[in-house]
């Protein structure tokens, strides 16, 4: 009956206005142009790890408990076990979202699950048998490319909870629109287009995650993995002049 | 005491409060819904409150439900007064359409004096919101058309002078402590909450934890309640200005 002022008209968004000719999308940007990256590492002095990512206006807050000793049900004899909870703040779309029911929403439990096999991918589990790690993911804002921001937000905390990793996570989303290949989506994009959500570990160059929605071409996936990984590995870069500017910050405080 | 406000753009208003190493973040939307049948005239206030599993292990999943039920009743009860905040200003057409604003609040980091905290980020995010403005036209048929004006800047904000602060008094042997740490309150067996206006009046009280109290000392945790609360505002008043 009566829209938001500040909510985006999205009936009046086409494909057509999510890209001009000039090859600029909605938010000035070119296509293979990531969103402004904020981080800060060790943001609550209570949990073991944490970590806050801005990546454009998607906000997400993440915590690392751990390791500690593991609840009888979740021990394992010779690795650590690894527990996710991803939660999204109830103001944080553009529409409220449902009241956060004990992760009752099935969204927010895969996404959960899917981090925990991301993530188990790359924490050398074997260091820390019969504990667990747990890593929490709160998003404060979403606006596209949430999950990519949660998997790096997370990889952060992991690293500030001095957590032993093989390599960075570092996460992005794409997704083709009128043959041309865009990164980093905002809401906007993501819902007219087609998403995927792909994580790459730098120095391998292995995809720890993929994840794809709607309808792709088939011949444009290994452009797209491509543009993909590429995106990845700025974000790899942003990341890792983060967590440098931030330890050289605390040794020297010491 | 940190506070900053418009933090989350998606949002009619919000407020983040940094107490010591207490964190809450709230967030203010705004929806169209039908009045409550006794208040026919007035807007509506709903507040939740999710105690994020970052504060502590202990509010993975459904842990921390309880707290969250109990913050949210207690601010329930102190805004159920009218003379709290006045919602009038939120109503579209009587008895049929008003502006129903959901208070959310997600407590990111649990270090004492939890309801104060919240409280006060719930006041400065109310203060925050601003809803649009709309445009009531009844047609000849009795039909009511109403629209979204077409002025991007005409908002409707909300008066919140008297919007009620809530004030935690920690008994520890026979004395009581204002704005606790957790470490104080893990020695306490009692509190109580009152909810009080700039104005002085009191319009909720809550007694949590196992102790009890003796009513002397309820009365007299009252009246420092009341001046502490003209202290909070003050500060409010600078923040805001």
């Amino acid at each position: 009956m009566c829209a938001y002022m500040w909510a985006p008209p999205f009936s009046a968004v086409s494909t057509m206005e999510l890209l001009s000719d000039q090859g600029l999308r909605v938010d000035g940007r070119r296509a293979h142009e990531l969103r402004n990256v904020e981080c800060r590492l060790g943001v609550f002095g209570r949990a073991d790890g944490s970590a806050y990512l801005e990546q454009g206006n998607t906000r997400v807050l993440a915590t690392v408990y751990g390791p500690h000793e593991a609840r009888a049900a979740q021990r394992r004899h010779d690795v650590a076990s690894i527990n996710c909870q991803y939660r999204q703040a109830v103001f944080s779309g553009w529409e409220r979202g449902r009241r956060a029911g004990g992760g009752g929403d099935r969204r927010a439990q895969e996404l959960g699950a899917l981090l925990q096999n991301t993530l188990e991918s790359v924490v050398l589990v074997e260091l820390y048998p019969r504990s667990q790690i747990d890593v929490y993911v709160q998003v404060l804002q979403a606006d596209g490319g949430t999950y990519a921001t949660c998997v790096n937000a997370a990889t952060l905390a992991l690293i500030d909870a001095g957590v032993a990793l093989r390599d960075y996570v570092c996460a992005c989303s794409a997704s083709v629109l009128r043959d041309q290949p865009l990164v980093d989506l905002n809401s906007l994009e993501t819902s007219g287009a087609p998403e995927l959500t792909a994580a790459l570990l730098p120095r391998s160059g292995r995809l720890p995650l993929l994840e794809m929605s709607q309808r792709f071409h088939v011949d444009k996936l290994g452009e797209l993995l491509d543009v993909a990984e590429t995106a990845c590995r700025d974000v790899h870069t942003i990341l890792n002049r983060a967590v440098r500017r931030h330890v050289s910050a605390r040794s020297s405080e010491k | 005491m940190e506070l900053e406000t418009g933090l989350v753009t998606h949002a009619a208003g919000s407020a983040r409060l940094r107490l010591a190493t207490t964190d809450v973040l709230v967030g203010v939307k705004a929806e169209v819904g039908e009045p409550l049948p006794e208040r026919p005239r007035a807007g509506r206030l709903q507040f939740s409150v999710d105690c994020s599993a970052n504060a502590s292990p202990e509010f993975e999943g459904r842990g921390g439900e309880a707290l969250a039920g109990s913050i949210a009743s207690c601010l329930t009860r102190a805004y159920a007064s009218p003379s709290a905040l006045d919602l009038r200003p939120l109503s579209i057409v009587p008895a049929r359409q008003c502006w129903i604003l959901y208070v959310d609040i997600l407590i990111l980091e649990c270090g004492g004096n939890l309801y104060d905290a919240v409280s006060c980020a719930v006041k400065a995010a109310l203060f925050n919101a601003r809803v649009p403005e709309l445009d009531v036209s009844s047609a000849d048929s009795g039909r009511v058309d109403v629209e979204l004006s077409d002025d991007p800047f005409k908002l409707l904000r909300l008066d919140v002078e008297n919007a009620p602060c809530l004030v935690t008094l920690l008994l520890v042997d026979s004395e009581c402590i204002v704005d606790p740490t957790q470490e104080e309150e893990a020695c306490s067996k009692a509190s109580l909450v009152t909810a009080v206006t700039a104005g002085g009046l009191v319009t909720a009280v809550t007694k949590a934890g196992r102790g009890s109290f003796h009513p002397t000392t309820v009365a007299s945790a009252l009246e420092v309640s009341s001046s502490d609360r003209v202290f909070l505002s003050v500060v409010w008043c600078r923040h805001c200005n």
